[in-house]
């Protein structure tokens, strides 16, 4: 009884530090947003309560039109991400001369800093001399240079395209991962009975892959929600608001404007949000592990 | 290839056709903005800004290389303080991590569930939707304009993946010495310390170069607003004042990126085997 008292003991103490650090740093934060909602605070010394404003104040304008953008660059970008990803993970799979290297090729995106690879796509978005224009100016698909960042459009499509460059490393090294852990003597089995690759593919890879085609894209579309650099860097949320998703809304509203407290409740309706999505996957994990079990 | 091979591995010619197309694909995607970054930064400014679109540089150089260092003066210390910061960060998570992981993996306690739970919830929550009292808090500890407004708010969100991947990691490796141990009569620190940590540097190092990246390849948003000192700036903040300009000097500003991200991917290039290993047998196992 003492030992293993004294062994729940040691076990708390050992995850002290890293409670508190949790504690002060994302828990404590996460209360102040909520409290700071209902305040008017900004730079100035003195802080009301405001009740439910600032959410008044948030709706009465384009907030809407806001939340509808996320939700859809988010879409675009987790499934083009897990597209990519799926292919480049068979491909990485596949036992050909090269795999190792070809692995290796596929990380740079994900080790360098995320900045760094935006002043890339930034370059490759040029419209006069940038690579993306020139390219298909030269094989005929332009017929005269397109400024990418500069219409809400293309600008938008932009942003997707380096969120998903970004991300598709991690993913398709999860994938991979995934792909490897399937039994060797389920493909033999199917091979035996004379099944094609792509049939093997699709019968035995794919659904043996689903679970963690879930995980991956709950992550993915948590940190796409959650994505800042990217839309930041390129466009600031432009040309006329129209890559504004949440987070850079809630980051103008707050750090550019010094609204503090409407910034706060913009940030809360991001936390509602992404709870939303972390109710329904755990939601659907439940189900497939107790579909599993049967 | 090798006569030993079963035949389930064995492609005809068009399927290896099909893969190298996809795996070039597949590449190209990944790699062009590396390529055609390198291809800019050789490329002097005049010819950069001329029409038509050329791939090719027909007059390349590596003057930009020379020129960034009296252009961005602070250039050796972004690198410096980019390395810092995740160095720190890295150094920090391990030692909350590391008891942390080890208790989840080998200790019955009441609350364990909800407490990883609570833990990897974490990860839902950005840096950036917490930032306005991040803000306040470290104005409050006297932290902003240091390293560590750069540092502090960094480490809480990199500690749940590292949480997760190291616990993952300790519940593979068997029990018998630390148990075998235990009834010799060692203490429960001394397990740890003599036992535990040796046997388990293998992850620790795995997940030490996870956090490593991950501090480095993300510290954005923090030094954007917690930091307005030029000489404490990562290199990714340091360089968005060139990347901001009206007229930005593209061939440098890659050039010293390059230089920039040069020490880490050398660095990449000799780790790579561990992180791929380890981040693959690490990751899907749940």
């Amino acid at each position: 009884m003492t030992r293993s008292r004294s062994a729940t003991l040691f076990a708390l103490a050992l995850l002290l530090p890293a409670t508190i650090y949790i504690l002060v740093i994302v828990a404590y934060p996460l209360v102040d947003t909520f409290s700071l909602s209902f305040t008017d605070a900004s730079l100035r010394k003195t802080v009301n309560w405001v009740g439910w404003a600032n959410y008044q104040k948030i709706f009465g304008g384009d907030f809407g039109t806001i939340i509808v953008r996320t939700f859809v660059w988010t879409f675009f970008s987790v499934s083009i991400k897990m597209i990519i990803g799926t292919c480049g993970a068979v491909l990485l799979n596949a036992l050909v001369p090269g795999r190792a290297l070809f692995r290796m090729l596929t990380l740079p995106p994900w080790i360098i800093p995320m900045a760094i690879g935006i002043f890339m796509w930034g370059w490759m978005y040029n419209g006069q001399f940038g690579m993306i224009s020139g390219v298909l100016q030269n094989i005929g698909v332009l017929d005269r240079p397109l400024a990418w960042l500069a219409y809400g459009n293309t600008a938008f499509a932009a942003t997707v395209l380096t969120d998903v460059w970004i991300g598709v490393p991690l993913v398709t090294l999860y994938l991979l991962a995934a792909i490897q852990s399937i039994p060797k003597d389920l493909y033999e089995a199917a091979w035996t009975d004379g099944a094609e690759r792509f049939y093997r593919f699709r019968r035995i890879t794919l659904p043996l892959i689903v679970p963690a085609l879930l995980t991956m894209s709950m992550i993915s579309l948590i940190s796409t929600f959650n994505s800042f650099d990217i839309i930041w860097i390129l466009t600031q949320g432009g040309p006329n608001g129209q890559t504004t998703t949440m987070i850079i809304d809630t980051y103008r509203t707050a750090i550019g404007s010094y609204k503090y407290g409407e910034g706060a409740a913009r940030a809360v309706m991001i936390c509602i949000f992404v709870s939303i999505f972390c109710f329904f996957y755990f939601r659907v994990v439940n189900k497939l592990s107790a579909g599993e079990a049967k | 290839m090798s006569s030993g091979r079963p035949m389930i591995d064995r492609y005809r010619w068009y399927e290896y056709a099909v893969i190298y197309a996809g795996m070039f694909l597949f590449l190209a995607f990944v790699l062009s903005p590396f390529v055609e970054g390198f291809l800019v930064s050789l490329k002097p400014l005049t010819h950069l800004f001329s029409s038509p679109y050329r791939f090719w540089p027909d007059d390349g150089s590596f003057d930009a290389y020379f020129t960034i260092w009296e252009h961005v003066p602070l250039l050796g210390r972004y690198i410096f303080n980019s390395l810092l910061i995740s160095t720190v960060a890295t150094v920090v998570v391990l030692i909350l991590v590391v008891p942390a992981a080890y208790a989840f993996a080998r200790f019955e306690f009441p609350g364990r569930g909800p407490l990883l739970g609570a833990f990897l919830g974490v990860n839902m929550f950005a840096g950036a939707v917490l930032l306005i009292p991040l803000y306040r808090l470290m104005r409050s500890m006297g932290l902003l304009n240091t390293y560590f407004a750069m540092i502090v708010p960094g480490v809480a969100f990199l500690i749940p993946t590292a949480i997760w991947l190291l616990r993952t990691y300790l519940l593979r490796i068997p029990r018998e010495l630390e148990e075998a141990a235990w009834v010799d009569g060692a203490g429960r620190l001394y397990i740890l310390r003599r036992i535990v940590l040796p046997i388990a540097a293998p992850g620790i190092l795995v997940v030490a170069l996870a956090t490593f990246i991950g501090a480095y390849a993300q510290q954005f948003i923090f030094a954007l607003t917690f930091n307005s000192k030029s000489e404490l700036m990562p290199l990714a903040v340091g360089l968005f004042a060139f990347f901001g300009k009206e007229r930005v000097v593209w061939n440098e500003l890659m050039a010293a990126s390059f230089v920039g991200i040069a020490p880490v991917m050398i660095g990449f290039i000799f780790l790579q085997r561990y992180l791929v290993a380890g981040l693959t047998a690490g990751a899907v196992k749940q």
